[in-house]
């Protein structure tokens, strides 16, 4: 029976051949991650499980990365439940401060995920792993902490809606903007318990980078995973971060999708996703001039070097506008040392810009950059809901990090182009 | 099992920080969370809600971040039950592990009206006003998400039966 990738690795973590569309399947999971949010719940769980031990000591991943440098002493009594339960379990990959960054950057860099791997985390944009051509697909604590101590979950199949981008990239469009056009086209129930496969002319040519950003945002459209067929970019980025190979899988040609859904990028411009919702998505040419007091660059989504790179095109002997907030938070510290070598810092720092530590920063509006009533931001990171990022009338517009770079200087959205 | 209370309307999408924002995620304790259950939206709403209240919205209920603190802090501020058209997937899976009952209903939504005094029958689906001039039946519950229910949880069912 011909499967798609995510049916191959749903089929070979629950032991069949073959697998379909709404059948739930007992699955063994190859990696099992939380953060300092959800890890403390899922410990919870695990004590009331009446679990001795963890299932493999080299299979987790707890990175406190939410509201670190602790914020405050619950957030700091958070951090210490997690680091003891790592130390008594001897857990291989505990992040501490000075190692820690953005779970979602933290891990492929580290070489814990390969194509092929079956990952669930205690958060909501796990889906980012989708990127390497693996399954991942986030859930609650209560799952997490059952995972902790059985190493197994269960799931139901999705069924795959495939995205296939075609043409050429337009200058200053990237794979933010790919997605947020998606979201647009989807809305954030339109695959809601399905798969997202991202392929095409255009996907085949985006670096890793691109694709984490494309993936992480799968969530944004209810999906349940977002995935990308793995391919010589993604080996590119494995090797010498993994010793294990992985499984390059592929959708068979004859394989089923729900929907087929065909985006032509030739005429494409930066998107940009408006107050309240990730899906309210328009070209940045549409975008009335609003006036801005914060600029985030950073998350999952958008914290990576290649997105640091990417806006400092644009901040070169530039300034940022008065009266606007610039946050700059790297995703990792290798990013941030990467960041310093190559110049990215200085940057930042003469355009203005504030750099974080690796973090969450302001993305969840509780820590590093919080909105004050009748606040507006634009943030390269992955939600605007009410609220987000701070007070409950405070607004935040969602954008690549050129735009996001292209806005700090004007002090209002604006595309790359007008620089 | 059946649930009654006074009805409390929703719209489409309510995200996870409408159900609580991310500022109180510095918190685990489900009674402290409750505290700010819906605070931005409705800042009325722990104050007012009475143990066993249904919640009924439209579709994609839920949607946002995997915090768990959301169905915990509804279910420990009292709601009974959720009634929606749809959830989002995350959600659905954290409310049936934790055990706050919910419920998918095409009809609900327009159906009943906010006050409403309802009761929900969760092993036939069937909610009503207490007037009885209401009435909908939900879909029903997947038969393995059923002996989740049954068992009390995610944590009982895996003690029961050893594992999956």
């Amino acid at each position: 029976m011909p499967m798609t990738i995510t049916e191959k690795i749903l089929a070979a973590h629950a032991g069949k051949e073959t697998v379909s569309p709404g059948e739930l399947v007992q699955v063994n999971v190859d990696l099992a991650l939380a953060n300092d949010i959800t890890a403390p719940l899922a410990i919870n769980v695990f004590h009331d499980l009446e679990a001795c031990d963890v299932f493999d000591r080299e299979r987790i991943a707890l990175v406190p990365d939410h509201f670190v440098p602790n914020k405050d002493i619950e957030s700091a009594q958070q951090v210490k439940l997690t680091r003891e339960f790592a130390r008594k379990h001897r857990i291989k990959h505990f992040f501490e401060l000075g190692e820690t960054g953005i779970e979602h950057v933290i891990l492929p860099e580290k070489g814990l995920i390969s194509p092929g791997d079956l990952v669930i985390g205690a958060d909501s944009h796990t889906c980012t792993y989708g990127a390497l051509g693996a399954f991942s697909t986030g859930m609650g604590s209560t799952d997490l902490g059952a995972i902790l101590a059985t190493g197994k979950t269960w799931l139901k199949v999705p069924a795959a809606i495939k995205l296939v981008y075609e043409g050429l990239l337009p200058p200053w469009v990237e794979g933010k903007d790919l997605i947020l056009y998606t979201l647009g086209i989807l809305g954030v129930a339109g695959a809601v318990y399905c798969s997202l496969e991202f392929s095409g002319e255009v996907i085949r040519k985006l670096s890793m980078s691109q694709r984490f950003t494309m993936a992480n945002m799968a969530v944004e459209a209810g999906a349940k995973n977002g995935i990308f067929e793995p391919d010589e970019i993604t080996k590119g980025y494995i090797e010498g971060r993994s010793d294990r190979p992985g499984a390059f899988l592929r959708s068979d040609p004859d394989a089923s999708y729900d929907q087929e859904i065909k985006i032509a990028v030739d005429d494409m411009e930066p998107q940009v996703a408006l107050p309240h919702s990730p899906d309210n998505v328009k070209p940045v040419s549409e975008i009335d001039p609003v006036a801005l007091d914060q600029v985030f660059l950073g998350s999952c989504t958008n914290g990576r070097l290649e997105d640091l790179r990417n806006a400092t095109r644009l901040l070169k002997g530039r300034k940022v506008a008065d009266g606007v907030r610039f946050i700059v938070i790297p995703g990792s510290p290798s990013i941030y040392k990467e960041a310093i070598k190559e110049g990215i810092i200085e940057t930042f720092l003469d355009a203005g810009a504030v750099i974080g530590p690796p973090c969450c920063g302001p993305c969840l509006g509780g820590h590093m950059g919080v909105l004050a009533d009748g606040e507006r931001a634009l943030s390269t990171s992955n939600r605007n809901f009410v609220g987000r990022m701070g007070h409950p009338k405070s607004e935040v517009y969602l954008a690549s990090p050129v735009v996001a770079a292209a806005s700090a200087v004007m002090g209002r959205i604006a595309s790359p182009e007008e620089l | 099992m059946k649930i009654e209370g006074m009805v409390w309307k929703f719209g489409d999408h309510v995200d996870t920080d409408m159900i609580i924002p991310a500022r109180y995620l510095n918190l685990s304790d489900e009674h402290e969370l409750s505290k700010y259950c819906f605070i931005d939206v409705r800042p009325d709403f722990v104050k007012e809600v009475r143990v066993g209240d249904i919640a009924v919205a439209g579709v994609n209920f839920g949607c946002g971040s995997s915090r768990e603190h959301a169905p915990w802090a509804m279910k420990a501020a009292g709601v009974g039950a959720v009634i929606a058209k749809s959830f989002a997937r995350i959600f659905y899976r954290n409310a049936f592990n934790i055990g706050l009952p919910i419920l998918e209903s095409e009809d609900a939504a327009e159906a009943f009206s906010e006050g409403a005094r309802t009761s929900v029958d969760l092993e036939t689906g069937e909610i009503k006003t207490t007037d009885k001039e209401t009435r909908v039946f939900a879909k029903p519950v997947p038969d393995f998400m059923r002996e989740i229910i049954r068992a009390g949880g995610l944590v009982a069912y895996i003690k029961r039966e050893g594992s999956f």
